[in-house]
């Protein structure tokens, strides 16, 4: 399966897995009493099943507070091989819960996901709150099973739950001033330990902000997801609403946010202000310009199986969206605008 | 035999704890982290040793150095492998332009390599026969702390108050070492005299 992935943006009919199809096969398999490696790759019997890690793990599941949602079924995306749920939920980058992968897994449950209010304002001619849970119920939720890319050199494959955030944004009436939109993350050290001491939350501005240019942010790829696999999010991947933007490297995918601007002038991002000369305003995936400290031309693929099973793959330019998105960014220099 | 224990069993733990998830769904980078870090620490404890036996007067304790310096080779080989292997997958193409571009990779390596070396020249045989060069050689773990240090603080991405704390950590041990690096420095020169 995760051959797929190697081929690069050419994946291959019978490499289909669904959602459901994925939640039963691992009922099947669990029924079955075997590991999921050891069905997914016959080969790896054995040892290496011990090291899977495909498993949920039991204070996992006594912590679970998500919630099942329904949506339409992707049929485009679904070529590509998913990440396991449990690999993307406790491999996280959320730096307001500990900077370590496994500290947002560990800490965001302290996070309380109810009730949340989302404020869009500035360059609209309605602005609003939105009460984010009802909203959710009210919205006909989409799956997008998008690639995953960060900044970092690694790669997951996520089936998303969400909204189009242009058809969102588009309900509050940007004005003809609106170029750009910015986003911010919850603030409130009392729920984030990483707000509360520069030590955990390794030395970041809070709140966490981030943003799009206009055209951006209204290209149908770009979501609000509030779930994946299925159900709602869990708090370390940003519930209970993020933004998610496939082409783009994982860091401009802000969690758990709280505001929304529409603005006339570009804003500042987190990560830019922290290290401008790793980390531009625009963070298009692009495998030809390297990270100052490392190369993107390749990333490891975190896939279904054991650790030591090591998927080096090409990264693909604006993360394999390039034929729906190149088109935003003609004529511009990408190794300027990175 | 505490000693070797003591950096041992964390392998072992290892593991126990990658499948248990204790390192994250994703161990690899956790992995690599930890077996760094863990040669750091083994590097300082090696230049704890000679400080500790002159406070405590009491030198046996110097017999810990050489099983601490080599198990701090251990420690970095597997950090070097575990990134070589886990992280570039030995894409060797790419593991020689990201050796040779990254700064911290390439001080990474260096460091690696006269810990190979020291490792290799710690036979107390082979200790003899150098003599004054054994001393000479060996005395770089003076520079490869700091490197090593480097390394770490080059390599994080934006939390570097736990690199500085390592950093403040090795000048003290340096700074608590002034003669024997004074004594390094001059078998260098006397080297570099002969040459």
């Amino acid at each position: 399966m995760s051959k797929a992935c190697l081929s690069g943006g050419k994946l291959r009919e019978g490499d289909v897995t669904p959602e459901s199809l994925y939640v039963n096969r691992r009922s099947l398999i669990k029924a079955l009493g075997l590991g999921s490696a050891s069905v997914a790759a016959p080969a790896q019997a054995g040892l290496l099943d011990f090291w899977a890690g495909d498993s949920d793990n039991q204070n996992d599941r006594n912590r679970d507070q998500r919630k099942p949602l329904s949506y339409q079924v992707d049929n485009n995306a679904a070529k590509l091989s998913l990440t396991p749920y449990q690999k993307a939920s406790s491999y996280n980058n959320f730096y307001e819960f500990g900077t370590s992968k496994t500290a947002p897994a560990e800490n965001a449950h302290s996070l309380k996901l109810e009730p949340w209010t989302l404020t869009v304002e500035g360059e609209v001619n309605k602005p609003g709150k939105v009460d984010v849970w009802q909203w959710m119920n009210q919205q006909k939720l989409e799956e997008r099973i998008y690639r995953m890319r960060c900044v970092e050199a690694w790669s997951m494959v996520i089936p998303w739950l969400g909204f189009e955030l242009g058809k969102f944004l588009k309900q509050f009436e940007p004005t003809s001033n609106a170029k750009f939109v910015a986003f911010e993350t919850l603030y409130d050290p009392e729920q984030m330990p990483g707000q509360k001491s520069r030590l955990v939350g390794g030395g970041i501005d809070y709140p966490y902000v981030e943003g799009l240019r206009i055209d951006e942010a209204m290209h149908p790829l770009s979501i609000l997801a509030v779930g994946m696999y299925g159900k709602t999010l869990p708090p370390q991947n940003g519930a209970p609403l993020r933004l998610v933007v496939p082409w783009k490297y994982g860091f401009k995918g802000i969690k758990s946010i709280v505001k929304i601007r529409l603005l006339e002038k570009m804003p500042a991002t987190t990560w830019n202000l922290l290290a401008p000369n790793e980390y531009g305003f625009y963070a298009n995936v692009n495998p030809e310009h390297d990270h100052p400290r490392w190369s993107q031309a390749s990333e490891r693929f975190i896939g279904p199986g054991s650790a030591l099973k090591v998927v080096r793959q090409k990264t693909l330019m604006f993360n394999g969206y390039a034929d729906e998105v190149a088109s935003l960014y003609r004529g511009m220099d990408l190794h300027k605008f990175y | 035999m505490l000693l070797h224990l003591a950096a041992f069993l964390p392998l072992v733990w290892l593991v126990y704890a990658i499948p248990a998830g204790e390192l994250g769904g994703d161990p690899v980078k956790e992995l690599i982290h930890f077996l760094g870090l863990g040669a750091l620490r083994l590097l300082l404890l090696t230049l704890l040793v000679s400080p500790l036996r002159a406070l405590s007067a009491y030198s046996p304790l110097i017999k810990l150095r050489r099983p601490l310096g080599l198990w701090c080779f251990a420690w970095a080989s597997l950090h070097f492998f575990a990134w070589l292997y886990l992280e570039l997958g030995f894409d060797w193409p790419l593991i020689a332009s990201e050796l040779l571009t990254r700064s911290y990779a390439l001080i990474g390596l260096f460091v690696w390599l006269i810990l190979s070396l020291l490792a290799l020249t710690s036979v107390p045989l082979l200790q003899r026969k150098m003599g004054l060069r054994w001393r000479a050689l060996h005395g770089s773990i003076y520079i490869l702390v700091l490197l090593a240090c480097l390394h770490f603080y080059l390599s994080v991405k934006s939390d570097v108050v736990e690199p500085l704390l390592y950093f403040v950590a090795a000048v003290v041990l340096l700074a608590l070492r002034r003669r024997s690096i004074k004594s390094w420095l001059k078998s260098l020169s006397v080297l570099w005299s002969r040459a």
